[in-house]
């Protein structure tokens, strides 16, 4: 166990089990599915008024697709002043790595209609066979890439 | 949608936020460590959330028609199998590796004072709207 986690394994668990919990919330209530790229889109309605921002799709979600996103934000904020460390967690990563992988990850989810909460956890739970193929190949690329990064010396 | 559905997609999203600060998810380092197999702590993670879920999504509609505050029914995420789906996946995994968070944790992040990854989130709001760009329609 302990060099599968250097650094403890409750907190992966509980997290995971709080992220289920929310997303459990939002279906049994409301009967949605909680995707997380998809509020970049619907946001895109609001500003741009092409044809594909302006689908239905977008516009009949994008008031709780912010506010879930909101609420999203609220809940790391909450964790931060109740339980977070007094030290500071800002990343180490140079700032051209967020911004070129953010662009990478935006255009991909949107293209493939789901990131890890969309496919990975909503799709998974409902036994989705192109959900599981879109986890395969995205942890297979996402570790060629990494593996690629740091055989160029970039950890 | 029903003002009380707001309200239960808000406290979702509190749950799902602090869930993702709890577990890390939202310091691209640790998911980092894991695509290098040097901490395996986020198939805990995922794995927890997916049973959660898995539980809800198939039990559920099993016992009611309709959820608590709607009348549209129960939706699936059963997205189509096709090229497009899986190119998207695969470009998402690069980015992914690069950046070390998707888009829940890059929100998430700014909530928790890890401020820089508002680079993430500005990367994919304009990969977002490129994709919607190239969209056919």
């Amino acid at each position: 166990m302990m060099h599968l986690f250097p650094n403890g394994w409750i907190h992966y668990l509980l997290g995971g089990l709080l992220i289920g919990a929310g997303v459990s919330l939002n279906f049994v209530f409301t009967g949605r599915v909680t995707g997380m790229s998809s509020v970049f889109s619907a946001g895109w309605s609001f500003v741009s008024q092409r044809a594909f921002f302006q689908q239905a799709r977008f516009l009949a979600t994008r008031y709780w697709r912010l506010l879930l996103a909101l609420g999203v934000v609220l809940g790391a904020l909450l964790w931060r002043s109740w339980l977070g460390p007094s030290a500071d967690i800002a990343t180490g990563l140079p700032w051209w790595r967020l911004l070129a992988g953010g662009l990478l990850i935006g255009f991909g989810a949107r293209l493939s209609d789901g990131c890890t909460s969309g496919h990975g956890i909503c799709g998974l739970a409902s036994l989705s066979l192109s959900s599981l193929l879109a986890v395969i190949i995205f942890l297979a690329t996402a570790i060629v890439s990494v593996h690629l990064l740091m055989s160029l010396g970039m950890r | 949608m029903k003002p009380a559905s707001f309200l239960v997609i808000f406290i979702g999203g509190l749950l799902f936020g602090f869930g993702l600060a709890l577990s890390r998810m939202i310091q691209p380092e640790v998911v980092l460590s894991f695509l290098e197999f040097r901490d395996f702590g986020l198939l805990l993670v995922l794995g927890g959330a997916v049973l959660v879920t898995f539980t809800t999504y198939q039990l559920v509609p099993r016992l009611r028609k309709q959820p608590l505050l709607e009348t549209t029914g129960f939706e699936t995420k059963r997205p189509p199998l096709n090229r497009r789906t899986l190119a998207g996946a695969a470009i998402f995994g690069v980015g992914w590796g690069l950046c070390g968070v998707c888009p829940g944790p890059a929100i998430a992040g700014l909530g928790a004072g890890n401020w820089l990854l508002a680079f993430a989130v500005l990367g994919i709001a304009i990969g977002a709207y490129l994709q919607g760009r190239i969209a056919p329609g």
